[in-house]
């Protein structure tokens, strides 16, 4: 009979171990689907995998959904690490595209060279102060953030659906829904000739870096995991929950606000009422395959990225729902938290002995 | 006909949906458990439900269905916190997602399609009464479920021996373990039950609301339910006149169009997300409400060696 025994100290090799059981887990899963739903699993998989990776407009596609699936996985990562539970990072995107938007639309073709700078400030301002809202409310009021965050998701897409509709609307637009485009300075250069990448891949991967300086080096990311991991010894040792939550939540705003204006400035080129499928949402996802590790949610946005581009490719050549993406998300999360159980726990062979006095039992038999 | 009737009525038709959701996980959260899932078993009840409709003709079959699928969701959920002791944030989080995925997927051929509307019934000789009829006795069958199921949840809750050891072990896992108590068959139980009146609440939404289905058709609810338990302090008779007032709130946009108020529909449909924000505010202002009020093991996982 195996049964499962806590470990004497978590182990490090399962906490990286456990992204890929949960990967190949949805693997499977997605094999049985596509077998299920009457398709050929290999060429489902080629679609999915392979195919999108083929050309250099596609590792270019790879790139420019990784960026803000990774500059939103960043901010959340660094809070979840201090046990903030900030589910709204699509909303403090949306903001931050509606304030870096706002600039660009206020430069208007001005070939400015203070746009762009100008724009990706506004971004990061709209993000934090979006996020400064759950921040105050957590801190001053003890109003749980998971809420709050949540519920300004909605407000700021309704926000920007109105602007888009109303004030902001373009008048040769014919009715459509969107602001006039950016012009030439207010648009992110492209990184690579022959696809869409921007810059805000690379200021994606350099905040990765310092966000892992921040994490790991500096004592603010200290007392932030401690009191993640050891609240009682974070409150012990003096360190304030209200810097934590403060700092976290500004942080998350400031990538994904970022993140926002990246998206508008760069592949959108303009407002509309859609700007992001459910990037900050998909975050919470890269965040934790990542290990709340700043590298490591680098992975897990290039995988997650990977999941979009698949399902659109999935979509066109096999015309399978491209819900599809949500449904694997969702599954890689789910194995991923199933998974992480041998973090903490092993399974342990033993010979069928009377039923030790139920306080020595763990947890159940697997 | 007065118009504050038909506004009273549609009033009572958007809390309905809130009112089963709510209930159920303000069960689910008095055994201790946090399940920040409803969203997804809301969705995934709407389409199931939905297609069940569609398929068979027969709204009953529609809302078992539905209740099933909202079961069988949450029985995941049950297995992830209660047997491989994740994290419930996070495992509800994941629900949410799965589910969001998961009813679009399966309901990406329905959208659009039409299914007939649950509905009033008539009751001989009350419903022809002025008024009191038209505000009372004009509603589908399951707004007077969804009142049935608040006094069988108050009952419950407050009366019956099971209700007790449920919240024995809400407050106490520990100390209702070692009386014999067993936590993880309650804890199930409650969880699923969760699941069973957030898949209606989906239902509810794409057979009588709507009535078709639409991705992501929540918007939100899963969640304003979850505001709710927590607005309604953990207790059934106050989560359910929140209930009401959010789904006055909810309406507040008919009122406005009626009188002719000049703003534009996306800050009234802002207004049932403000509330939601400012509700919370207002109860959680004071620490004491909430740890006074909420179930003293919501959110920690329980295994017995600790």
């Amino acid at each position: 009979m195996l049964r499962l025994e806590r470990r004497a100290a978590p182990s490090s090799v399962m906490s990286v171990v456990s992204p890929l059981v949960a990967a190949v887990g949805m693997l499977v899963t997605g094999f049985l689907l596509f077998s299920a739903l009457g398709k050929d699993p290999v060429e489902a998989f080629y679609l999915f995998f392979i195919k999108p990776l083929s050309t250099t407009y596609g590792i270019g596609e790879l790139l420019l959904k990784t960026t803000p699936l990774l500059l939103c996985g960043l901010g959340l990562a660094l809070g979840f690490r201090a046990n903030v539970w900030n589910i709204g990072a699509e909303g403090q995107l949306t903001m931050g595209a509606i304030a870096g938007g706002g600039v660009a639309l206020w430069f208007g073709d001005s070939d400015s060279n203070f746009a762009m700078p100008l724009m990706l400030l506004a971004g990061v301002l709209g993000g934090m102060a979006w996020a400064a809202i759950p921040a105050f409310l957590r801190t001053r009021f003890n109003t749980n953030e998971i809420l709050v965050t949540l519920m300004l998701v909605y407000i700021a897409q309704l926000a920007l659906s109105w602007l888009v509709h109303g004030p902001w609307r373009d008048p040769e637009g014919q009715n459509y829904p969107q602001s006039q485009g950016f012009g030439d300075a207010e648009t992110m250069s492209i990184l690579i000739d022959g696809t869409r990448v921007t810059w805000g891949i690379v200021y994606a991967l350099v905040l990765a870096v310092v966000a892992w300086v921040f994490a790991q080096k500096t004592f603010a990311g200290f007392r932030m995991q401690v009191a993640g991991l050891a609240p009682a010894a974070a409150a012990y040792a003096g360190f304030s929950e209200k810097r934590n939550i403060w700092i976290a939540l500004l942080l998350c705003g400031a990538t994904a606000g970022l993140a926002g204006i990246c998206e508008v400035a760069g592949p959108i080129g303009r407002l509309q009422q859609q700007i992001s499928p459910g990037y900050g949402f998909a975050a919470i996802i890269v965040a934790w395959i990542g290990r709340l590790h700043p590298i490591g949610v680098v992975f897990g946005a290039l995988l997650m990225s990977l999941l979009y581009l698949g399902g659109e490719s999935a979509q066109m050549g096999m015309g399978l729902p491209s819900a599809i993406t949500g449904l694997f998300q969702g599954l890689l999360l789910f194995y991923l938290l199933a998974a992480d159980l041998f973090i903490t726990f092993r399974l342990k062979r033993v010979v069928d002995a009377p039923e030790p006095k139920p306080a020595a039992r763990v947890g159940s038999a697997a | 006909m007065n118009p504050l009737i038909p506004m009273i009525a549609s009033t009572v038709v958007a809390a309905t949906p809130l009112i089963y959701a709510a209930l159920g996980e303000t069960v689910v959260e008095r055994s201790g458990v946090l399940n920040l899932g409803i969203e997804g078993m809301m969705l995934i009840g709407a389409v199931a439900g939905f297609a069940a409709t569609l398929g068979s003709g027969s709204d009953t079959v529609g809302f078992i269905a539905a209740a099933a699928a909202g079961v069988a969701l949450s029985l995941i959920f049950g297995f992830l916190t209660l047997n491989l002791q994740t994290n419930q944030v996070a495992t509800g989080l994941a629900l949410t997602l799965f589910g969001i995925g998961l009813s679009a997927f399966v309901g990406h051929n329905l959208a659009g399609l039409p299914v007939a509307r649950l509905e009033p019934i008539t009751i001989p000789g009350l419903t022809a009464i002025p008024v009191i009829g038209d505000l009372l006795f004009h509603y589908d069958i399951m707004v007077y479920l969804s009142v049935a199921l608040f006094l069988a949840v108050q009952w419950f809750l407050t009366k019956s021996r099971s209700g007790l050891t449920l919240r024995a072990i809400g407050e106490s896992p520990g100390v209702a373990h070692a009386i014999g108590k067993s936590v993880l068959t309650t804890r199930y139980l409650a969880v699923a039950f969760g699941g069973a009146t957030a898949g209606i609440a989906g239902a509810y939404l794409s057979l009588v609301q709507t009535p078709m289905w639409v991705e992501g058709m929540s918007a939100g609810k899963g969640w304003i339910a979850l505001a709710l338990v927590v607005f309604g302090t953990w207790k059934p008779a106050r989560v359910v006149i929140g209930a009401y007032l959010f789904g006055g709130v909810t309406q507040f946009q008919l009122f406005a169009q009626g009188f002719g108020l000049p703003i534009p529909t996306e800050f009234l449909s802002m207004l049932p997300y403000a509330a939601t924000v400012i509700v919370l505010v207002i109860i959680c202002r004071d620490p004491k409400t909430i740890l006074l009020n909420q179930p003293a093991s919501l959110g920690h996982s329980f295994h017995s060696a600790a």
